[in-house]
């Protein structure tokens, strides 16, 4: 058993598990933070994506362990003060979710892709992006038009800000 | 997952003093092979040994043409690299075509090519510029490094720090992938040097793993330019056939991504 | 129509939980003593089973118990049902095997479940399974559905002799053959319709609860129709009455058919959780759902369609065999019956069609209905006969179709189905005109310039949804009604509450529903909530599958709202002392028409509940059900067209364009009908392109992951061009059809009709892999 501690969505948490705990199992069952889900078992589908220290990562892969004190952020962490994040507004806007299984971790992942990217997001290249994660409701038609959205209305505030 | 027992080491000495400790242990980099593999129940090691926490093998360097990459550099690292970039664009455009952006931001070009996964990309690269494994106890041509199917010339305990080469006068990587995994189907990694001499390294397609082809070689050698490829026989009988390609469709596509990456080069 | 109204592009309400990770799926319920069950499950596609010695499992740590087929059987439990009856053309019964949800004699395929291991975490009681001691004595397989009927091969059954489940026939025979007899021109195809994986993102799930104070039990689990899962556990698996068993189907991650049925899992984890005394949650992982899940399609059919000299189609013969697994599932039998013959006129007047389908047993996974259902099967065949026909004919696709098409509704087909209305040639001109149809030539000499072969390919498709008449489909053997029911309840200060039997695992129901409600009584959508999933909750309901929610589920809302109208219109009638045939609702207010009398809705409902002033006899309250059995099926149509390229050199194919224009009725939300067409799209296109189960001949599943079974990903499929024209289905009070699977139905012939033309070769399988391709466009030697 190991006792890990890291930080999630801004808050220090500690937990105990096994060794061979998956940090997707870790946020599910020992933090209760339920939005974070499993899809497959080999690494593809990406429902189960979180940011590990501001990047991507699958946390299906991942041990518990190798993530102590990391810094994790879940959907659940991505809204503040009860308003959602534009990724979130934006599928929201475009329909990009349907039965909302896939949804955490395509936001997770857009997040992630409008923070290298930016605003020059091309439909080619989210579609590229979007490799690891898959949605079987959508047609990915709407999810792209979202990240789309997205990151052509988080670059505009960007600019208006500077 | 069977039970195992996680150490994060600090230092290539503590990794190597943990290792020597457990009784079937496994170093784990980015562990975006081996973690699925042990969820799948496919390995079982007794410990596993973190190598990511250890600054030795992190960054990339490059003084002229001579590149040195850490072993613990994330795929996306690789990818993003401007210095790397500047003299050797293919590897960076290898890397970024790996797995997906989560699996980027995990995997090592040290795991990766301990692993040697035959459709893995990276020993493609490593073959096909002639790299220089380097380790914790010794250095190790790449062409005597990847000995079989998920098999290397490492031995017990030993840890890839590093691996060496120098940039080639033009390279590229093209890559057919399998439409459910995504790993390369068929991979070709062809490099110029500045002296002429051509290396066609192909992953994904062998049956014996990755390899390099003489035929293309002495092709390209003789005449640098994609239409070199169109008479060079590829024998399908050393390719292998699976559930998603056969062989003589391999060996077409092995002519076809050689054909392609020259002209990218 | 008001801001939230029919016809509106509203916003999905059930957006925010799911976009904040606060979805509430099975998976994710959590209750006091939980404990977590794993399946020891077959290794082998056929094997009787010599012994089960659980001794060293039960040992392990955190084990509570393992459980197996004999202590089910002696518990009483029941076996797994096919709930719609065949007769064979001899008029004998569909032979159905029997299926034990945990296996106690013979396992029939890999992954038949054959004991359960609960323990105190999902990880201990997977290492206690591998020590569960199962020893086997080996049979020989089959998994070839073409091999299956032949003397001498495995037998699944002894209830089956050959495999052969039924052999059975709709249509005129002799009329077909005396057509065949005096055609000008016979198309001859040879058809097969690849076997899929479901693959809801969501794996399956459940969560037995076992309450020894009350003798009640609590099953949470993955379902499209909580309520049919009840009543099939109550009644034919003996698990309890109904009114001992609450089922609760909450967030419910994506279904396509794969979620309708009763599996093993649910009804052993709620005998566990009896025999243990502990909830039992299992959840299924990806390799166990390509396993486990039903299969979908499966078919190899021939095909002969006769034409006179003017290019009309004068008769239609198919031959179908259908792979139903080793087991019958619980819709399997209707899905290449009625679900598929019945559609084998398309949109074309046909004079004559026969129609003979054999099912059969293999040892794989159960087949059942997958997004579709059937009608794929159905416009696959005929789209790619009409396009074959067309090429042979050497005339335009379009042009054939337009010689064919019905043109006059009501139209009685020869397989049974009435067409209540539509108006094919209009999906047809404008898929053409938003696929720059004639401009095509330009764009495949631009692409051969660039060494690519580019086609183009269409399908003009139609479809039975909004299933369905109760006493027709009881007539052709189904065992359950197909209606559907709606409870409206007004609360006492005027906000709404519907409870609806239909189930949303995607549909956005939450929104669609509430916008009917909005739209008839002028409120805000946020005052009315839509209840569902829960046995408990909602008063009756046969769920979500067949594109019927729109069609039955709102028609049954609709009533019921007609009844709340009527009542509310009494009150306030009394309270204005005015005419209930003067009173008007609008604007939240019923009002008297001309007058400037109003009263507002939450007054009506309040004094509704206070009752201090109601018409004389008038009951107190204001709540209202209706159960809406549908008069005819609804028949969506549209036509697709697909646009590719293919690299000659790799087979690659790239779908430059996809239209579709659909004639769905009238429309609620067309935001998210457009998202339904997209998503049956990329299925359609993944079934075309990428998607296959493939089994070796032993009988071992070698797709049973995302390595190796491929799901179409961003960059597989292109954005879609959708539209949609409008021919209002005279047969449900709100003249929708529905939309759900008309994506998944169309698309594949459109996308092989595009790739056989640009390759110029019709021999070409599903999936159209690139190494198929590129073999199929090697010059002919």
């Amino acid at each position: 058993m190991a006792k890990v501690t890291m930080t999630v969505n801004g808050r220090q948490v500690s937990g105990v598990c096994d060794d061979r705990t998956l940090l997707v199992h870790f946020i599910r069952e020992n933090l209760g933070l339920t939005g974070t889900h499993v899809g497959c078992d080999t690494s593809q589908c990406g429902a189960c994506v979180v940011h590990m220290d501001g990047q991507s990562v699958k946390s299906c892969s991942i041990l518990a362990a190798q993530a102590a004190s990391s810094a994790i952020t879940t959907i659940e962490g991505l809204a503040q003060n009860g308003e959602l994040h534009p990724v979130q507004a934006a599928f929201k806007a475009h329909h990009g979710l349907q039965c909302g299984f896939c949804t955490p971790g395509m936001v997770m992942t857009a997040v992630d892709m409008i923070r290298r990217h930016g605003s020059n997001l091309d439909e080619a290249t989210v579609r590229f992006e979007l490799e690891g994660n898959i949605c079987r409701c959508t047609g990915y038609h709407n999810i792209v038009k979202a990240i789309l959205g997205a990151a052509q209305e988080m670059g505009g505030a960007r600019q208006a800000a500077e | 997952m069977y039970e195992t027992n996680y150490h994060r080491a600090s230092s290539i000495q503590e990794a190597v003093q943990m290792m020597g400790a457990a009784a079937e242990g496994k170093y784990v980099s980015g562990g975006m092979t081996l973690i699925p593999t042990m969820r799948l129940r496919l390995a079982a090691p007794s410990d596993l040994v973190d190598l990511r926490h250890i600054t030795e093998l992190k960054g990339i360097a490059v003084d002229g043409r001579s590149v040195r990459i850490g072993a613990a550099a994330t795929h996306e690292e690789v990818a993003t690299s401007a210095e790397l970039g500047a003299v050797c664009p293919a590897v960076c455009d290898l890397a970024g075509h790996i797995g997906d952006p989560a699996v980027r931001h995990m995997g090592t070009i040290g795991g990766s090519i301990a692993n040697n996964d035959p459709a893995a990309d990276y020993p493609a690269a490593m073959l096909a510029v002639d790299a220089v494994i380097v380790t914790d106890r010794r250095e190790i041509k790449a062409g005597d490094f990847f000995t079989d199917l998920f098999e290397t010339a490492l031995e017990e305990g030993e840890i890839i720090t590093a691996v060496r080469f120098d940039a080639p006068a033009k390279a590229a990587y093209q890559k057919f992938a399998n439409p459910a995994s995504r790993y390369a189907m068929t991979g070709v990694f062809v490099a110029r040097r500045n002296d002429g001499e051509v290396r066609v390294a192909v992953t994904g397609a062998g049956s014996n793993g990755v390899f390099r082809h003489q035929g293309l070689e002495a092709a390209l050698s003789a005449n640098w330019s994609p239409d070199a490829v169109a008479n060079v026989a590829v024998d399908a009988s050393d390719l292998l056939t699976d559930l998603h390609a056969s062989a003589a469709y391999r060996a077409n596509l092995v002519k076809v991504m050689t054909k392609r990456a020259v002209a990218a080069a | 129509m008001g801001v939230d109204g029919i016809g509106a592009r509203v916003a999905r309400k059930e957006d925010r939980r799911f976009l904040t990770g606060k979805g509430r799926y099975t998976d994710d319920m959590s209750v006091p003593g939980m404990k977590y069950a794993v399946f020891v499950r077959s290794p082998h596609a056929h094997a009787t089973i010599t012994g089960i010695d659980a001794t060293a499992a039960r040992a392990m740590p955190g084990v509570i118990d393992v459980l197996d087929g004999k202590q089910l059987l002696a518990d009483g439990i029941g076996n797994l049902i096919c709930g719609w009856m065949i007769h064979s053309k001899d008029g004998s019964p569909m032979k159905m095997g029997a299926w034990r949800p945990l296996a106690d004699k013979t396992v029939r395929y890999v992954g038949d479940a054959v004991a359960i291991v609960v323990a105190d975490s999902v990880a201990e009681a997977r290492d206690a399974a591998e020590a569960v001691v199962v020893d086997y004595d080996l049979l020989p397989a089959v998994t070839d559905p073409l091999q299956t009927l032949a003397d001498g091969e495995p037998q699944l059954h002894p209830e089956a002799p050959n495999n052969l489940i039924f052999d059975w026939e709709l249509g005129d025979a002799a009329a077909v053959d005396r057509a065949l007899a005096a055609a000008a021109h016979v198309t001859e195809l040879k058809i097969y319709n690849n076997r899929l994986a479901p693959n809801p993102m969501e794996p399956r799930a459940t969560l037995g609860i076992y309450d020894a104070g009350d003798d009640h039990y609590t099953c949470y689990t993955t379902s499209q129709n909580p309520h049919l899962a009840r009543l099939v556990m109550s009644a034919f698996y003996n698990v309890a009455p109904e009114n001992k068993l609450r089922v609760i189907a909450p967030d419910v991650g994506g279904g396509f058919g794969s979620k309708i049925y009763i599996y093993p899992e649910e009804i052993v984890c709620l005998w566990a959780s009896k025999r243990t005394g502990v909830p039992v949650k299992w959840t299924c992982d990806r390799t166990e759902a390509f396993l486990t899940d039903a299969h979908g399609r499966d078919h190899v059919s021939t095909v002969k369609m006769a034409f006179d000299a003017g290019h009309r189609i004068t008769a239609l013969k198919v031959d179908t065999i259908a792979n139903l697994g080793a087991y019958m599932s619980l819709f399997s039998s209707c899905v290449p019956t009625y679900l598929y013959a019945t559609l084998l006129s398309g949109q074309y007047d046909i004079p004559a069609i026969h129609a003979n389908v054999r099912t059969i047993y293999t040892n794989t996974v159960p087949v059942d209905a997958y997004r579709g259902a059937g009608r794929p099967e159905a416009t696959y065949l005929l789209e790619r006969t009409m396009e074959t026909a067309a090429r042979e004919l050497g005339m335009s696709p379009a042009e054939l179709r337009r010689t064919n098409f019905i043109r006059s509704f009501p139209h009685q087909t020869p397989v049974i189905m009435n067409y209540d209305a539509g108006d094919y040639e209009a999906s047809l001109n404008a898929a053409m005109t938003a696929a720059d149809w004639n401009g095509f030539a330009a764009r495949k000499a631009e692409a051969e310039g660039r060494g690519m072969k580019r086609g183009i390919g269409m399908s003009c498709y139609i479809e039975a949804c909004g299933l369905a008449p109760s006493a027709a489909v009881g007539s052709l053997g189904a065992g359950v009604g197909l209606w559907e029911s709606a409870e409206v309840k007004v609360n006492m200060a005027g906000t709404i509450e519907v409870m609806t039997g239909s189930h949303s695992h995607g549909q956005g129901h939450e929104t669609t529903f509430a916008q009917l409600v909005a739209d008839r009584l002028g409120l805000p959508i946020d005052s009315i909530n839509i209840v569902h999933g829960d046995t408990d909750k909602v008063q009756m309901g046969m769920g979500t599958y067949g594109s019927r929610s729109g069609a039955v589920g709102m028609s049954a809302l609709a009533k019921a709202l007609d009844k709340v109208e009527a009542k509310a219109k009494k009150i306030a009638a009394h309270l204005m002392e005015a005419d209930e045939s003067d009173v008007v609702i609008e604007d939240g207010a019923l009002k008297v028409a001309g007058t400037d009398k109003s009263v507002p809705w939450f007054q009506m409902a309040l004094a509704a509940y206070t009752a201090h002033n109601l018409p004389p006899g008038l009951e107190p309250g204001l709540k209202e059900s209706a159960f809406y059995d549908p008069a005819n099926f609804t028949f969506p149509a549209g036509c697709y067209i697909c646009e590719v390229e293919i690299d000659p050199e790799t087979g690659r194919t790239q779908i430059v364009q996809f239209v579709a224009a659909d004639d769905f009725g009238n429309i609620i939300n067309p935001m998210i009908v457009e998202g339904q067409v997209h998503g049956g799209l990329a299925q359609g296109i993944g079934q075309a392109l990428l998607e296959g189960v493939r089994y070796d001949d032993s009988g071992q599943l070698l797709t049973a992951s995302y390595l190796d079974y491929a799901m179409p990903r961003a960059d597989d499929v292109p954005s879609f061009t959708v539209s949609t024209s409008n021919t209002p289905c005279p047969n449900n009070p709100l003249g929708v059809k529905g939309c759900g699977e008309a994506g998944a139905i169309g698309s594949p012939p459109a996308l092989i009709n595009a790739i056989t033309d640009a390759i110029g070769n019709n021999q070409l399988t599903m999936p159209a892999t690139p190494e198929k391709v590129w073999a199929a466009a090697q010059p002919a030697h």
